[in-house]
């Protein structure tokens, strides 16, 4: 899933302070599970917009509208038409969902409710992690399951720097060495093997971004739309 | 034949020293520790944004070396540059006159004093090494060809006291399929344990020269300090004790008995090639480690 965290208020409500009628939108997936934006959120958003201006004594108009993911058209489509009588939107969704949002309603201001942080897991109550960088060659048949371009800092590929100290990272003591994860994994499964060969450069030509994907049962449709 | 490679296939006990470039322009000091320690090494080491933290580049450090008289040994980290920097840095230095290069992953930025620069890791310690053979049979990593090749007397490091071990050992077997000539190992302190290192060590392969790491102790403090924060390095406690039994104000010169003691020890049992001194911010007392070392 991706996670998100909220932004602070403060920086929210600087952002939309000269607007008027505001929307907030949210989205029913990814942040409302990693409590950032969904429903819960929007509401409390809300609430904390109107107590400020209150307190500043500036009028807000506040529309509530949470969706069930904002990276889908047909989801957006009723909300669309109330978001176009506000002055501005704050989409509490991930990154994707709050352009999305903002290409289908384009005159109106957009701001980001959330600071969208990563692709990963919830390990914990309350917390989650980062677990795949989206790099476009997938390793983890040869290194276990763990991926060390996202759990190792550096992204090595060939085994721990010197930095590894007694299964965690230099970085922090927070964070595990991807390369001792491996090793003990590969070592369980009798894999060792996968990981003794000289893995090649990382090919970033991979990922030009922004990238695009097309399914091949589409890909001649596509074409001949670009071609004519 | 290149001085420092000259020296590794001679059979002779390997001397190398680092210098920690300066944060600015003024060159005065590090000028000054290069001549104090020219004559006495058989190479010096420059570091590359040692600790993450930002100064005069590795390279150019280098040339003063050499302009010097200094037989210089190229840091390469792989967190400052991607692989067409490192390339360009690596046909640059050779032209320069820098025959040896020393290959290794680097701190990450956020332990250094530039918290929110981007880290680049394009290739890692043992892709490097494997850039410079590509590179000296004519070709750059994106398969192009090269006017002429490079040529270095290339090596990595290790860090024997790492813990756990074992994926460390498979690092290493890989940077020496890739080709590295010499290892300058992190610091040891532990000779019993290094002992046991290099037995492996040899076995993977005996052509590959190792210089043990000294580490200058400057205090029992710096010793304990190390073995909380340093991974892969660990002071005994016999040797923050001997640290802490030194006279006030003499701290240093315990330190320099002790990693004089050390090398004299590795060299009269051949525990292994040579040795790397690094006196971290004390480059200045190299030639006294060396003395009370006997050499």
């Amino acid at each position: 899933m991706i996670v998100a965290g909220k932004k602070p208020f403060a920086e929210i409500n600087e952002m939309v302070k000269d607007h008027k009628k505001i929307m907030i939108a949210g989205c029913g997936t990814c942040v409302a599970v990693c409590m950032a934006g969904g429903e819960k959120e929007v509401e409390l958003l809300a609430s904390q917009l109107r107590l400020a201006r209150k307190k500043d004594g500036k009028e807000v108009e506040i529309v509530e509208a949470t969706v069930t993911r904002q990276c889908d058209r047909e989801y957006m489509e009723p909300i669309l038409d109330q978001a176009r009588e506000c002055d501005a939107v704050i989409s509490m969704a991930c990154g994707v969902g709050i352009q999305y949002l903002s290409d289908l309603i384009e005159e109106i201001p957009m701001y980001p409710g959330v600071n969208t942080r990563f692709i990963g897991t919830n390990e914990s109550e309350g917390v989650w992690l980062e677990r795949c960088m989206m790099c476009g060659n997938c390793v983890l048949g040869e290194t276990g399951g763990i991926c060390p371009i996202a759990i190792c800092a550096k992204g090595l590929l060939n085994g721990p720097c010197g930095g590894t100290n007694k299964g965690k990272c230099e970085v922090s003591p927070d964070k595990d060495c991807a390369w001792t994860l491996i090793y003990n994994r590969l070592e369980k499964q009798g894999k060792l093997d996968n990981i003794r060969e000289i893995f090649p450069p990382k090919k970033y030509s991979l990922h030009v971004n922004p990238i695009t994907q097309v399914n091949p049962a589409y890909q001649h449709a596509q074409m001949e739309e670009h071609h004519g | 034949m290149a001085k420092f490679k000259e020296a590794l296939n001679s059979g002779k006990f390997v001397v190398t020293a680092e210098v920690g470039p300066p944060k600015g322009t003024d060159i005065t000091e590090t000028l000054e520790h290069i001549d104090l320690i020219k004559d006495k090494v058989d190479g010096i080491n420059s570091t590359d944004n040692q600790s993450s933290v930002m100064r005069i580049s590795s390279l150019a450090t280098c040339v003063l070396i050499k302009q010097r008289g200094g037989e210089p040994i190229l840091q390469m980290t792989c967190r400052d540059r991607n692989r067409m920097g490192l390339e360009s840095d690596l046909l640059g230095a050779n032209v320069l006159g820098i025959d040896n290069v020393l290959c290794l992953t680097g701190d990450y930025v956020t332990v250094g004093d530039h918290l929110d620069a981007k880290p680049v890791f394009d290739l890692d310690s043992v892709q490097l090494v494997q850039a410079v053979r590509m590179m000296e049979a004519g070709k750059d990593l994106g398969g192009n060809e090269l006017n002429a090749p490079v040529k270095f007397c290339c090596g990595a490091i290790v860090t024997p006291e790492s813990d756990p071990i074992e994926p460390q050992l498979m690092k290493y077997e890989k940077k020496v399929k890739a080709g590295i000539e010499f290892v300058q190992t992190q610091a040891i302190y532990d000779i019993e344990n290094f002992k046991k290192f290099m037995q492996y060590a040899r076995k993977v392969n005996g052509d590959v020269k190792i210089l043990a790491g000294i580490v200058l102790l400057t205090g029992a403090g710096m010793a304990k300090y190390m073995n909380a924060n340093v991974p892969g390095i660990v002071v005994p406690d016999a040797l923050i004790e001997e640290l802490k039994s030194a006279e006030k104000g003499k701290a240093v010169q315990k330190g320099i008995e002790i990693a004089g003691r050390m090398i004299k020890q590795i060299k009269d049992e051949k525990i292994c090639d040579g040795v790397h001194i690094m006196a971290i911010g004390r480059e200045g007392v190299v030639p006294d480690i060396l003395a009370a070392a006997g050499l």
